[in-house]
């Protein structure tokens, strides 16, 4: 009886392979279960908490003032607006006043910071795709902001630059400068990456129309930042709630239309060119005036509790302090990661598409592992 | 209100631990936009009655100040609407440095959640974040389960926050927003709540085979060594026996 029916050549049974936890395309470790149906993506499951070191735990066990630093390891290459989201909700929390210098230094930082993270997110999320040139032209630039970090704080990758009311340090001679020739630098090397990406064949068939998400869907899966504007949402903290010097800023936001691996791409490269004329702004009216706040030599503030959110390169990042009153370290340390929850949506993107297409899709949501597994 | 006197009593050297009594005090306290540091609690007079092993750090609050919003002040057209909406859901309404929390009962949490989505005036779209934080010395309900909201069209945020016992099981969002998912097991994975209804309920960032809930205050920082994975109290006496070294 098994005889009369044709046997296939091949088997067609589903199949569940492993990809990561090491990985080339997964930036990190993050491991994803997939089910394939030959080259179809059936299911996805991603298993985090490779990286995941404790930081809220770590800081509960900290003073107010030395978790600024343990900010920093989460998006180590965002660091300077996780120290922004972390000093502006305690700052919240104490009722301070931080000076109008300090809140315009605060944020030039925060846009040369999503400079330099879109230029890493727009170099390996190319090369992933096989465009290896872009990596190498965007690295360039990447090293132009993170000499400017250095030559502000002295530190290029984990710079705790920021401090609870206010900044530690002032502007270098000259470094306003050394920024804005730098914003013309860049300007100058954004059309070459178009040159490269935009309407290259290869990168748009293999970002059109893939990984669409509506913009009821990205809302309701908790889609943030430039993956959440991209399928048409007007959402942007620097907009909405504004925090540092924003609302002194005249900035547009960009969204797309589609909501494909395509306008994400287009939304973060207009990103860029607001940011550089969000630094022009702010480095050309930077006041006059201190740099540092009235604040106590003890940070304790008062029992109650909040959260706070800014836009951090990759989306909405969010601190949940409590504080009980009593002691110099926060009783409830709550990170919101962006990350994680761009992460979150990413088997509900890949369903349907090719292996292939996971690794485009990986890279478009611009995942950092030690945000997502803190 | 679940914190009683017991933590008082327990904790006689905190006579300025928030209690509910104090939270009537709370309004003018904070009626300056800017809250002033407080003062440092009231000295211990009675820290000397106390067991010579007592540690140096000040006991643990019994709870959340959940500070009662100025008189003056205009409660926003999303909290009333709850409370006249789902009549007896809402225990009580706080309100600090700008953030408003309705707090409900935990049964009825995810009820409030999608009254919050679905009423025009609320349209809470958008689960910015969902937590949890531990209260051991309030000994009936020992988790405050804390949702974010925030809605994309009238831009507005609030705070929802449930009261929860350790044993008890509360009613998944899961179905009210989808992002919702990761947050509900990070929450099981570094507490130990439960989530009824939820899809997938298992640890996130813990690995699978892991004792014991991360985030608790009782979960020391150090975490775990062989003793504590075996047998958790020997190691808690091992513990205390070094500590009481060390001080002599």
């Amino acid at each position: 009886m098994q005889t009369d029916t044709p046997r296939p050549m091949f088997d067609t049974d589903e199949l569940v392979i492993n990809m990561g936890p090491q990985h080339p395309s997964t930036h990190g470790v993050l491991r994803l279960i997939l089910r394939l149906d030959g080259e179809r993506v059936l299911d996805c499951n991603p298993v985090i908490g490779y990286l995941h070191r404790g930081i809220e735990k770590l800081s509960e066990h900290r003073d107010y003032t030395q978790i600024v630093l343990l900010t920093d390891r989460m998006d180590y290459v965002a660091a300077a607006t996780n120290n922004l989201g972390y000093v502006e909700t305690i700052e919240k929390l104490y009722g301070l006043e931080v000076p109008r210098r300090a809140r315009y230094i605060r944020t030039v930082l925060s846009e040369l910071q999503r400079v330099a993270s879109h230029l890493l997110w727009l170099g390996t999320h190319a090369a992933d795709l096989g465009a290896l040139t872009v990596l190498l032209f965007c690295l360039r630039e990447r090293e132009l902001v993170l000499d400017l970090f250095e030559e502000y704080c002295g530190a290029r990758l984990t710079y705790n630059t920021m401090r609870i009311g206010g900044q530690p340090v002032d502007v270098p001679p000259g470094w306003d400068k050394k920024v804005l020739a730098f914003c013309d630098v860049q300007d100058q090397k954004l059309p070459e990456y178009e040159q490269l990406l935009t309407g290259n064949r290869i990168f748009m068939e293999r970002t059109k129309g893939v990984g669409v998400i509506t913009a009821a869907d990205a809302i309701a899966v908790g889609l943030c930042g430039p993956p959440l504007r991209a399928s048409g949402v007007l959402r942007d903290v620097r907009k909405d709630e504004p925090y540092a010097a924003y609302d002194e800023m005249e900035f547009d936001v960009p969204l797309g239309v589609r909501g494909d691996t395509y306008d994400r791409y287009l939304v973060r490269l207009e990103e860029f060119r607001q940011s550089l004329r969000i630094i022009r702004q702010a480095v050309e009216g930077i006041p006059e005036g201190p740099i540092m706040g009235k604040v106590p030599r003890l940070i304790k503030p008062p029992a109650g509790e909040t959260y706070h959110a800014i836009e951090a390169p990759k989306g909405e990042l969010g601190y949940f302090v409590v504080s009980d009153g009593k002691s110099v370290s926060p009783y409830r340390f709550r990170v919101r990661p962006p990350s994680f929850c761009n992460l979150q949506a990413l088997p509900q993107l890949v369903k349907g598409h090719l292996v292939a297409d996971v690794v485009t899709l990986i890279g478009t949501i611009d995942i950092v592992l030690g945000e997502v597994d803190r | 209100m679940s914190e009683g006197p017991k933590p008082a009593s327990e904790n006689p050297a905190a006579p300025g631990t928030p209690t509910p009594v104090a939270e009537a005090a709370a309004p003018e306290a904070k009626a300056a936009a800017a809250p002033k540091p407080a003062a440092p609690g009231a000295p211990k007079p009675e820290a000397k009655a106390g067991p010579k092993a007592e540690p140096k750090a000040p006991p643990p609050p019994p709870g959340p100040p959940d500070q009662a919003p100025p008189a003056d002040l205009a409660v926003p057209v999303y909290v009333t609407a709850l409370q006249s909406g789902l009549a007896g859901a809402v225990e009580q309404v706080s309100f600090w440095v700008g953030d408003w929390t309705v707090i409900v009962s935990a049964a009825r949490f995810a009820e409030a959640c999608t009254f919050l989505r679905d009423t025009p005036g609320c349209q809470f779209d958008y689960l910015s974040d969902l937590t949890a934080v531990d209260w051991p010395a309030r000994a009936e309900k020992r988790f405050d389960l804390v949702a974010s909201l925030y809605s994309t069209r009238l831009r507005q945020r609030v705070r929802v926050k449930a009261r929860l016992a350790e044993s008890e099981t509360v009613p998944s969002v899961t179905g009210v927003w989808p992002a919702a998912n990761w947050l509900e097991r990070e929450v099981y994975d570094m507490f130990g709540v439960t989530f009824a209804g939820h899809p997938n309920l298992r640890r996130l960032l813990m690995p699978a085979d892991w004792q014991g809930h991360p985030q608790r205050k009782d979960y020391p920082l150090e975490g775990p060594g062989e003793l504590l994975m075996e047998n958790p109290q020997d190691w808690l006496k091992a513990r205390q026996a070094a500590v009481d070294a060390d001080i002599e």
